[in-house]
């Protein structure tokens, strides 16, 4: 029994709304107000102010701004992930609506404290990596892949966040030279990662058959297909 | 051509508007020229209009408004339910409701079959061709 449920006792019912059962008198002694008197020596006890250190003199400041400005109340709003459709356990077989994988089935991992969903292809089935997505830009199908042998725990948005560029400082010659000289190399740690994580994922998924092919492929309205009547 | 399905009681129809949509039920009573008083083993009797109703093959024998027991028992003797699940108006409701409980991954596993079913039937479409050819 938890200790809030207790109704909490009530010195003084109401008899009418305004209108309480006991008399000043019969409330004075009921709050034991003769009991804390007698204990101060028949006087109630005071409590005085304690004599704060004398503050600092403040000097006054050497500019006052021409017009008062409003300060802005303060915001102590802290926001939450979004909140994970019921749909959609991780396991769970995703088809992606945008980007650059549109159209792509892909298995969902966890949802990452922003409150994007972290989502792998595998890789070697369909060519899509660790990657986040909008829970909005997702249909959530009924099918289930096993990720019970798939360690998630180190991926969170840091892990995903772009890598800092130097800033070049332009000088007049450098203008006409080709600017995008970098190429886009993908670090050895990040295929490790993409390796260690579909490793079990795709023992799992080919212990299903046809399910291997299913994420290989794409999805896409035929015609007849009614979105609003498919049963994902 | 003559009516074959006639409204009478004991005949089984099936709803094809309103909440009940999709049910089988019998028609236990006459009541105006457009209403029937309609029952059926898992549904409070009610009224329904003829024409939310639509006459399948089926009868069984009920006297007038018969007590809900006795109407289960005669559905049991004359086996709707198998009739009505042989019947290819029965079969092909069944197959509409199958398709339309699809999951994204059985649409794919049955798009892969009938793949393959086409692929068998070329096959020996192409082998009597060349026999009927030589």
């Amino acid at each position: 029994m938890a200790p809030k449920q207790r109704t909490p006792k009530v010195r003084n019912p109401d008899l009418v709304r305004g209108i309480g059962k006991y008399s000043r008198s019969q409330m004075y002694h009921k709050r034991g107000l003769w009991a804390i008197k007698a204990k101060n020596g028949g006087v109630f006890p005071r409590h005085d102010a304690k004599p704060t250190d004398t503050t600092v003199a403040v000097k006054p400041p050497k500019f006052y701004p021409a017009d008062d400005v409003k300060k802005p109340l303060v915001n102590k709003r802290k926001p939450k992930p979004t909140k994970l459709r019921a749909s959609v356990t991780p396991g769970t077989v995703l088809i992606i609506l945008a980007g650059r994988f549109k159209g792509k089935r892909v298995v969902f991992l966890k949802q990452l404290p922003s409150g994007l969903l972290l989502v792998t292809g595998p890789f070697k089935i369909n060519g899509v990596p660790l990657r986040r997505v909008n829970q909005s830009y997702i249909i959530a199908t009924s099918t289930k892949v096993d990720v019970s042998g798939v360690n998630v725990e180190k991926y969170d948005d840091k892990y995903f966040a772009k890598e800092v560029q130097k800033k070049k400082k332009k000088g007049e010659g450098e203008f006409f030279e080709a600017d995008k000289e970098e190429k886009n190399v993908i670090p050895v740690e990040k295929k490790d990662d993409q390796k260690a994580v579909d490793s079990a994922l795709i023992k799992s998924i080919e212990g299903v058959p046809e399910l291997k092919a299913y994420l290989g492929a794409r999805f896409s309205l035929k015609a007849g297909m009614k979105p609003h009547e498919l049963v994902f | 051509m003559p009516f074959k399905r006639y409204v009478e009681i004991g005949r089984v129809a099936l709803v094809n508007y309103g909440k009940d949509y999709g049910r089988l039920v019998v028609i236990v009573d006459v009541i105006d020229q457009n209403r029937a008083l309609v029952d059926a083993p898992d549904m409070v009797r009610s009224q329904m209009n003829f024409k939310r109703l639509s006459l399948t093959d089926i009868k069984i024998d009920i006297k007038r408004v018969p007590k809900k027991k006795d109407l289960l028992k005669a559905m049991e003797a004359a086996d709707v339910k198998k009739k009505w699940e042989n019947s290819s108006w029965g079969r092909k409701l069944i197959v509409q409701k199958k398709r339309a409980s699809l999951n994204d991954f059985d649409r794919f596993k049955l798009m892969l079959a009938k793949i393959k079913r086409a692929g068998v039937v070329r096959q020996e479409l192409a082998k009597l061709k060349k026999e009927n050819a030589s």
